[in-house]
């Protein structure tokens, strides 16, 4: 078969995604993951008598807990899979990023397996949040003080 | 009103980095680096600070305020002890995040196991 008749068959039967549609659904995912965030800082604050800084403290690891007990119990890569960045961006794809690295490397080991390859994925979000910052603060000691 | 803007602020960010992956090459990964590093950027002078007044908790879910977190921790502790605060206060706010995540991900590892 020619490798142009290859391709369109391809083309043909892939499946098809809709960016707008991704756009959309992860526009509303991630706004929903945002609304329960709030809800929960609220909800801290009323239970547990605490500053609102405490309670958005409580509320991270509430969500980190989530994200990482659906990962580990499997259905939250089909989450994923669905919503994209609307679970990814949100500090629960940070949680999930750690969890499965964790998981797919439990086998080699517990210090070379899930030691060695926890960071793998959610290494670059903390050191270049470390530079970032790093940097960032040095220039507003220089300007501002 | 606070929910409507933590709603519209959450999804914006998340609606943005969907075009941007859906429309060029790069990883999930690239793209919470560049979020991180822009929430940075925006604390300099205090900006995400009044994005948080305003949206509440919709601004602290994005990986964005983990960006924010770190240099606004890093910054108190300069206001102290000048440019070596720099270095000490850098975890300072963060520390329960990231302790909780590598917390919960080991545990969960040792004792689930992986479902593929």
């Amino acid at each position: 078969m020619k490798n142009e008749k290859y391709e369109n068959i391809v083309k043909k039967y892939a499946a098809k995604e809709s960016r707008v549609s991704n756009a959309v659904i992860a526009f509303i995912v991630g706004g929903l993951v945002g609304v329960l965030g709030e809800a929960l800082i609220e909800f801290f604050c009323f239970k547990f008598h605490v500053s609102r800084n405490e309670a958005s403290t409580f509320m991270i690891i509430t969500l980190i807990f989530i994200g990482s007990l659906c990962t580990a119990l499997g259905f939250f890569d089909k989450l994923v899979s669905f919503a994209r960045c609307g679970l990814l961006i949100p500090i629960t794809g940070f949680a999930h990023s750690m969890t499965s690295a964790a998981l797919d490397f439990r086998k080699e080991g517990l210090v070379t397996g899930i030691g060695a390859n926890m960071f793998k994925l959610a290494g670059t979000v903390i050191i270049y949040g470390v530079v970032s910052a790093w940097f960032f603060g040095t220039i507003r000691l220089l300007i501002g003080g | 009103m606070i929910f409507i803007n933590s709603f519209l602020f959450a999804g914006a960010i998340c609606c943005i980095s969907q075009i941007i992956l859906d429309n060029t090459k790069l990883t999930p990964g690239h793209i919470t680096s560049i979020l991180v590093v822009l929430g940075s950027f925006l604390d300099i002078f205090n900006i995400y600070d009044k994005i948080v007044e305003v949206v509440g908790g919709g601004a602290m879910v994005p990986i964005t305020s983990f960006g924010h977190l770190l240099i606004h921790g890093a910054l108190a502790k300069a206001s102290s002890m000048g440019p070596l605060g720099i270095v000490m206060g850098m975890f300072d706010l963060t520390a329960s995040g990231i302790t909780a995540a590598i917390i919960f991900s080991f545990v969960f590892a040792v004792i689930f196991k992986p479902k593929n």
